[in-house]
């Protein structure tokens, strides 16, 4: 467990951007502006799954006010190729295709013209009278049914890879990958127990209150300028560059503020349209997504079929598991089913496993990762197994999982060895805490446990430091700041400096001024920026030792420095004193640091949840929640407590009410926030947090994570206290009110 | 291109003057006209609360007002919630309670809890959490904006 003391670290200082969010001031994507700014807006697809016979636009172009209209036609039609863009090689026309439809729409809310105006209202009128003559096809909006022989494909050149090697079956599985350790049929056999399950759960949204919103100058000196909510900048630049065919150095992205994104402001769907339309034009195009837009345009989560059997012995240890999972990706590859299938059983020690994995095209929008992508649909699955198992053997469903827990040296069937993991402590700190211990009384009232898993990633990071004559520390850096992480990253510069965290101002730069770094996503920004930013502190006390040194006519190793004090011998310079000496001992002190680290510790999360099911509707109340996570170490213990209590309140909203709620013509029927419910605050209790902190060796702070792995257990754990609430095992996501009166009805039945 | 009507109103405490199109909303006025672009848009249905302003004493959706409904109002955006360079109490709750992640939400939850505590200093949880279920934020699960607010209703002296 992290015991050391830190100056910095641990503490709660005021967010860096803290002023600017709560006055107004901070600028979010659709608040740029600009001399002769344009709007623009895109015209979507009314069928799920249409080819496009004929598009005319003379009507729109001649419409006062409208400067431009683009097509599919106006991107460089270069050949088809694979590029890798941040997230393993893709072929460049699924990329493309997804900004604006060429030959078929592939689903509702699939992008096909744009228009720039000089308003937004004027830009829309004008999409109204873009003439699209379409031929549509029929549409299939699930896995199994779009896996099943002679369903309507959506590439017809799609084959599909079958346990890594291409075939020449052409079908809607892009891919089918096995993971297997061990011998299944011995582990089943040795089994007293075996419980097989299949559950299905719907598609998602992110949910993130600002729409995708851009801008783009196509410049007269042939740059491209882009103003966007990104959560990665970098990401914006190079798929800019690739899908508008011209060098990354000609174009410069500069992310506004974001607001909120998880995983589905990774993906461009607006940046390359309103630089095509701004070439057009000669002037800057600002394109802001409805949020009709974004659920129908933008890309959810996949909604899911999964099986899983679990074979158990007497003595409460698993013998076998197996799994069966098949997500939707939606329109496009890459459905995030993989990592799904790596995390189904990640929470547990087991020797003969099988997990078959299915990667399937619907006609719905091209998926996006959701916090942890993957893992909560197939946590769902595996811990209500996991639940059930534990109630036949009569086992606490916490000491169950402790019976098998994964631990250091545990081989995930995916492959690879478990270094130190937090797994057993947060089981233990789940047992011991109060919630655990206080009895729930009521009737209808029930209490459910779930644990899951997520990797975390490391990936490229940049932040650079400058030391200004006052003693305080100029930080930039690379990530776009989601939810707090400007300061989380300053915070560990501060540390190695011995400064106070407020001594530290840290901005975030666009993509000319400072080093690659990777989206924020994967849990990692405070992991690898924080590590960049440890590392330019390093380099920056390297160089004001050999400052003092030279002031002092010293040696620079025999200088010291603890807590912002330099000191050789009697000598004694404070951070302060030293930083006002920089002109006279060779001028300015520039820290960087540059970092692609490897040391990435995975995050596992536990939940405790309360509920009470009102038996005449099947309204499913929670009472009281605990998040359990084991984050490495807590660099701003409060907004650790915030990632865990938005992911948790996330995965309630899984549970209970999110869904894409679709026509059987593919049409997402409650496409707002009136009909798509998330939880608000009248849905919720408080949400309580236990932070666990097992180090994590590969960080110099131990740092692992928070932003994901809590919002995989939600969904089973609330599953699971249904099950104890009303006697009804839920195998469906969303558990909303008729999904639960349902399964009440037929038990009585 | 339609004709433009001139509004009347008081924003932020001073006369402003809007030039505005019969179909644009009160919350195209105040971010495309005025320049205030605090309040968010979060859906333009009136669902998210992003927009919320106070408006002669009463929140609204700004999403869901007319510019044209506006004439003669008293208009208070999230502009005009700190007295000069002092925050108002309630916006140093959220930064001491870390209510806020990505923060696009948080104009519109302050102005909202601005209006509850400014009619009902001392609300129960309760009471907060229905005040404020007009506002969604999709980063906190609400928490610490509700244990903020609680923080400024604990205060003896109402806020002003």
């Amino acid at each position: 467990m992290s015991d050391r003391e830190y100056a910095v670290v641990g503490t709660r200082p005021v967010r860096h951007d803290g002023a600017d969010k709560v006055t107004g001031r901070a600028l979010y994507g659709a608040d740029f502006q600009a001399a002769a700014l344009l709007h623009g807006y895109i015209l979507r697809s009314p069928h799920a799954h249409a080819r496009i016979l004929r598009i005319d636009t003379s009507k729109a172009m001649v419409l006062a006010g409208v400067k431009a209209v683009v097509t599919a036609a106006d991107f460089p039609q270069g050949p088809d190729r694979m590029v890798d863009l941040g997230d393993g090689d893709v072929p460049l026309s699924y990329v493309r295709g997804n900004l604006l439809a060429s030959g078929k729409a592939l689903y509702r809310g699939h992008a096909v013209a744009a228009v720039a105006a000089v308003s937004r209202h004027i830009a829309e009128e004008a999409a109204g009278l873009i003439e699209v003559e379409y031929e549509p096809l029929p549409c299939v909006l699930t896995a199994p049914d779009a896996m099943q022989e002679g369903a309507p494909l959506l590439h017809e050149d799609l084959k599909t890879r079958e346990l890594g090697e291409p075939t020449d079956r052409a079908s809607n599985v892009a891919d089918h990958l096995r993971f297997a350790m061990g011998d299944i049929d011995a582990g089943l056999a040795a089994a007293d127990v075996v419980v097989e399950r299949e559950f299905r759960t719907a598609t998602v949204h992110q949910g993130y209150i600002e729409p995708h919103a851009a801008t783009a100058l196509w410049n007269n000196d042939g740059r491209v300028l882009v103003w966007c909510s990104t959560q990665g900048a970098f990401v914006v630049r190079d798929v800019t560059a690739c899908v508008l065919d011209i060098p990354v150095s000609r174009v410069k992205v500069t992310p506004m503020e974001i607001g909120g994104g998880f995983g589905g402001k990774i993906p461009v769907y607006l940046e390359p349209v309103a630089a095509l339309l701004s070439r057009k034009t000669g002037r800057p195009v600002k394109i802001v997504m409805s949020r009709k837009d974004v659920f129908e345009g933008s890309g959810p989560t996949p909604g899911s079929y999964i099986r899983v059997k679990i074979g158990v012995r007497n003595d409460g240890r698993i013998t076998a598991a197996q799994a069966y999972l098949a997500y939707e990706a939606g329109a496009n590859p890459g459905s995030m089913v993989v990592p799904g299938a790596m995390c189904i059983f990640a929470a547990y020690d087991i020797a003969n496993v099988v997990i078959d994995c299915y990667d399937v095209v619907v006609n719905k929008p091209s998926t996006a990762a959701y916090r942890a992508p993957g893992a909560t649909n197939a946590a769902f699955a595996a811990e209500t197994v996991v639940d059930e198992i534990a109630e036949k053997l009569a086992i606490d469903p916490i000491e169950f999982r402790l019976r098998n827990a994964a631990k250091e040296g545990t081989r995930r069937a995916d492959g690879p060895k478990y270094r130190r993991i937090g797994c057993v402590e947060v089981l233990e700190t789940m047992k011991r805490h109060p919630h655990y211990n206080t009895p729930l009384e009521g009737p209808n009232r029930g209490r459910g446990v779930a644990v899951g898993f997520w990797f975390n990633i490391g990936f490229p990071s940049s932040c650079n430091l400058s030391v200004n004559a006052d003693g305080t520390v100029n930080l930039v850096e690379g990530s776009t700041d989601i939810g707090g992480t400007r300061t989380s990253i300053a915070m560990q510069a501060a540390e190695v400096l011995g400064i106070a965290a407020e001594d530290v101002n840290p901005s975030v730069a666009d993509t000319d001024s400072i080093g690659y770094t990777f989206a924020t996503g994967g849990s990692r920004t405070t992991f690898a920026t924080g590590w960049a930013a440890w590392e330019a502190a390093q380099d920056v006390m390297r160089q004001l030792k050999e400052r003092a040194a030279k002031l002092w006519d010293a040696d620079a190793a025999s200088v010291t420095a603890e807590a912002g004090v330099f000191r050789s011998g009697d000598k004694v310079l404070t951070f302060r004193e030293l930083a006002a000496r920089l002109d006279e001992t060779g001028g300015p002190v520039v820290g960087r640091g540059a970092v692609n680290p490897k040391g990435v510790g995975g995050s596992f999360s536990g939940c405790i949840a309360d509920v009470e099911v009102d038996p005449e509707t099947g309204k499913v109340s929670v009472l009281r929640f605990t998040s359990v996570q084991d984050v490495g170490k807590a660099i701003h213990p409060s907004y650790v407590e915030g990632q865990m209590q938005g992911g948790s309140v996330q995965g309630i909203g899984w549970a209970l009410n999110e869904e894409y709620y679709m026509s059987p013509e593919g049409t997402m029927l409650n496409s707002s926030f009136l009909d798509y419910r998330m939880p608000t605050a009248l849905d919720l209790p408080m949400i309580d947090t236990a932070i666990v902190e097992v180090q994590n060796p590969g960080h110099p702070f131990g740092v692992r994570g928070v932003g994901e792995a809590n919002i995989v257990p939600p969904p089973a754990a609330i599953a699971n206290a249904i099950y104890r609430a009303a006697g009804v095992r839920m195998r469906r996501l969303p558990m909303n009110p008729p999904a639960v009166m349902e399964a009440i009805w037929k038990q009585r039945d | 291109m339609h004709d433009k009507t001139r509004i009347r109103t008081t924003i932020n405490g001073e006369p402003q003057d809007l030039l505005c199109e019969p179909r644009q909303s009160l919350l195209e006025c105040l971010r495309d006209i005025v320049g205030l672009t605090g309040t968010k848009e979060g859906c333009n249905d009136g669902n998210c609360g992003a927009c919320t302003v106070i408006m002669d004493d009463r929140i609204v959706a700004s999403c869901l007002v007319l510019g044209v409904e506006a004439e003669g109002a008293t208009i208070t955006t999230i502009e005009g919630i700190a007295r000069g360079s002092q925050l108002h109490p309630i916006q140093r709750a959220f930064l001491e309670n870390a209510a806020l992640q990505c923060g696009v939400c948080t104009p519109g939850f302050i102005v909202a809890a601005k209006a509850l505590l400014d009619q009902e200093p001392h609300p129960s949880e309760e009471r907060i959490r229905l005040y404020l279920a007009n506002n969604l934020c999709r980063c906190t699960g609400y928490d610490k904006i509700v244990r903020a607010v609680q923080q400024v209703a604990a205060i003896e002296e109402a806020p002003q």
